[in-house]
């Protein structure tokens, strides 16, 4: 992965003294808040209802096992002994002071991290595939790119304060895993007829209040002129972009009032004057960066494990993991593995710093000491021998990280919710959590397959709500109860699409006995080996509609009797609770 | 007091701000030197032009473009960050210096304060009405805040890869040998 050289460091050490004394000025008055919020924002910074909140930018989701280590330090030093992975392959913690936070941030100088543009209106940590260099259809490798833009954002003077905040995306497989069609910028690499690297560049897509699949600007940007290409996007987002109202500042609604075809005269006729010019990138910068990102030190393996095969026939939880959590890897006798994240009963993302010291053991012991964390909140051992497939997993099971249900009902994506944001409308962990009780049932779980949940605690779509199968948003507090809207239809990948709300909004311990009969009518419909999203596509919304209301929702009493808890014990507000 | 060239210096422009009584066509500009509004200027250049010492401003949805033919006639051109989030000032700095070509003193005026210099001097500024409440002898730090940056803007043609023999990765250079 990348390592630092003396210009990356220091320009991440010159931030922390320059965040240092930000926040001196800010504790000794000043600044005053208003004037420090958009200081702190720009470093991932939150002010949330309990506590600071600290998002620390893992570019494109690599990490090493050195560093996951510092995140378990952080979370015993500073935190309340947990961080938070998030669908933008970042780490929040939670339980922060202020004044720890220039500390915090020099121990991750330490280790060639920070939590630059992490929040903030400009340009955040650039996301990417997942299985980048280790996918079998994988066409190029992002992650050199990924780099060279996380180089050029970094600091760039001219787009710190944009109307809104600003996600590029990148992939380089022929599968989509990086949601790029749900970004600001999504860039596909890819090789034109003749071979050549280029980038096909999507423009304005993105979640939030106003769900929008980006549009095509351009089919095939050749590599040597991305950065410019991007520079002259946001050049004119930063000029035209709405900036009067919050809701409509971002760059999806320029798109859509000036059309695609307009858009894109504005950007190339500003891109006419910097292309070929000094910003273009070079083949040497390019090759410097790829070095970084060579194959480790594969051993010359086979596929078939006679071992492997005996133990799968003897362990159904083993088997159940290979079949979920298990993919397949470019390099013959080496598989990718995902760490689960979403046990039922925990809360989707969350990892403890002893499950954090154990992780890096893990990708040490088998994995060259590299790590990825996947925008749908699990982990990744992307270059594990199959031979040592039992041997991690009975390891990685002892941690609780061996769920088997990596795409699967159980996998739900969950934003925080509102016991910890402030734009929260409802809860979202504790509805995770009620819905994988609901489903926990493995058999049942397999037997639905391929399956996307995700919830978020409001409109803004943390949770990524839209392009979830099913989609849950929590849209009021009324009645002394959470309501929560269900959509249906929503994907990621290279069929996106944005889901369809099925009708008027359900209370909390309402939600699962929805999913469950969004699920009958799947069962009772569905052809042989189609996937839910593909049986939806087939039969359309009605069907679907017609059973989840055609009979009360009833709930239990005891149910009912959880409902007012709003914030768990264990989250009792401390002292240096900001907002108390 | 100004900072202008990396130092503090006095400065004796004045920066014309229309209320809402006065209208671009009437308002009287007085003797001097006078940084007028954009609109001031475009409705009576054909007095103005004629001045030995004339500045304007641009407000922050403002074209740089309309002065295009008129860029030389200015002692000062002034950007207005009317609040410190809104940032479209540095995109017509940018423009200003880069694409037309304007070779003046370029200040940032308005909602000025410390933690924007570093940015405000890369696409191009070189003067700055910091806000009158601030220790101006504080905000001058923020122009040193980084001695390093990756990418071009104004200030920097060459992005850092151009500019300096950057390392690869040792391990892997030992695998090509």
């Amino acid at each position: 992965m990348y390592r630092y050289d003396e210009y990356d460091q220091r320009i991440v050490d010159e931030r922390v003294k320059q965040y240092r004394d930000q926040v001196l000025r800010r504790l000794s008055g000043e600044l005053t808040e208003e004037e420090f919020l958009p200081l702190r924002l720009q470093n991932g910074l939150y002010m949330q209802i309990h506590a600071y909140m600290l998002r620390i930018a893992v570019p494109y989701g690599l990490i090493s096992s050195k560093q996951m280590r510092m995140f378990a330090h952080i979370a015993r030093k500073y935190d309340r002994n947990y961080g938070h992975f998030t669908t933008r392959q970042n780490i929040q913690f939670n339980w922060l002071k202020l004044e720890d936070t220039p500390d915090i941030l020099a121990d991750l100088a330490s280790v060639e991290m920070h939590a630059i543009q992490t929040s903030g209106n400009c340009v955040r940590n650039i996301t990417s595939d997942e299985f980048a260099g280790v996918a079998q259809d994988e066409v190029v490798d992002p992650r050199p790119y990924a780099e060279i833009l996380r180089q050029w954002s970094t600091f760039h003077p001219e787009f710190a304060y944009l109307p809104r905040k600003f996600k590029i995306a990148i992939s380089g497989g022929k599968e989509d895993r990086a949601a790029v069609y749900a970004h600001d910028i999504g860039l596909s690499v890819t090789k034109n007829a003749q071979g050549e690297i280029g980038f096909r560049v999507l423009v304005g897509g993105g979640l939030g209040r106003t769900p929008i699949i980006g549009s095509e600007i351009c089919e095939f940007v050749p590599w040597q002129h991305i950065l410019t290409y991007v520079e002259s996007i946001l050049r004119i987002y930063n000029q035209y972009g709405r900036r009067d109202n919050k809701y409509k500042a971002r760059i999806k609604i320029l798109v859509k009032a000036l059309g695609i075809d307009e858009f894109k005269r504005q950007v190339e006729a500003d891109w006419a004057d910097l292309k070929d010019g000094p910003g273009t990138l070079t083949s040497e910068e390019v090759n410097r960066v790829a070095t970084f990102f060579t194959d480790p030190a594969y051993e010359k393996l086979t596929d078939h494990d006679s071992q492997l095969n005996e133990f799968r026939a003897d362990s159904r939880s083993f088997s159940n993991w290979m079949l979920r959590n298990v993919k397949a890897h470019r390099v013959p006798g080496y598989a990718i593995v995902v760490l689960s994240l979403k046990k039922p009963g925990t809360v989707p993302g969350d990892a403890t710093a002893e499950q954090m010291e154990a992780i890096a053991d893990l990708a040490e012991r088998y994995s060259f000491g590299e790590l990825r964390i996947t925008h749908k909140q699990n982990l990744v051992l992307a270059d594990v021998r199959q031979k040592d497939l039992i041997r991690l997993w009975q390891e990685a099971t002892a941690q609780e990280l061996t769920a088997p249900n990596i795409g699967l009902l159980t996998d739900m994506i969950s934003c925080p919710g509102a016991e910890f944001c402030t734009l929260a409308n409802a809860r979202s962990i504790p509805l995770a959590q009620l819905i994988a009780e609901r489903f926990e049932d493995l058999d049942f779980q397999h037997d639905i397959g391929e399956i996307s949940l995700n919830i978020s605690g409001c409109v803004n779509a943390c949770g990524q709500h839209h392009i979830g199968n099913i989609g849950i948003t929590g849209v009021e507090k009324k009645d002394h109860d959470e309501w929560y809207q269900v959509s249906l239809g929503g994907a990621e990948g290279n069929l996106s699409s944005i889901g369809k709300i099925i009708g008027p909004s359900f209370t909390f311990n309402q939600v699962p006995e929805v999913i469950d009969r969004l699920l009958q009518v799947y069962l009772r419909e569905r052809l042989e080996a189609e996937s839910f999203i593909d049986t939806v596509r087939r039969i359309g919304h009605a069907p679907f509609k017609e059973h989840v209301y055609a009979t009360d929702l009833t709930v239990t009493e005891e149910e009912i009797a959880d409902k007012h808890v709003v914030v768990p014990a264990q989250y009792s507000v401390p002292y240096f609770s900001p907002r108390f | 007091m100004i900072i202008k060239n990396k130092t503090i210096v006095a400065d004796d422009w004045i920066v014309l701000r229309l209320n809402e009584q006065q209208s671009a066509e009437n308002v009287t500009v007085v003797e001097g030197k006078v940084i007028v509004p954009l609109p001031v200027w475009l409705q009576q250049r054909d007095a103005l032009q004629h001045r030995a010492e004339i500045g304007v401003w641009l407000a922050s949805a403002e074209r740089p473009e309309d002065l295009k033919g008129d860029i030389h006639k200015f002692s000062v051109i002034a950007v207005d960050f009317p609040k410190f989030s809104d940032g479209r000032g540095y995109s017509i700095a940018y423009n200003l210096r880069a694409r037309l070509g304007y070779t003046g003193e370029l200040r940032a005026i308005g909602d000025v304060l410390r933690d924007q210099l570093f940015y405000m001097q890369r696409v191009g500024f070189d003067a700055f009405a910091t806000r009158p409440d601030r220790n101006i002898e504080d905000v001058l730090k923020g122009l040193t805040d980084f001695s390093e940056v990756y990418q071009t803007s104004f200030d920097q043609k060459l992005p850092l890869f151009r500019r300096v023999q950057r390392k690869g990765n040792p391990a892997a250079d030992m695998v090509n040998e």
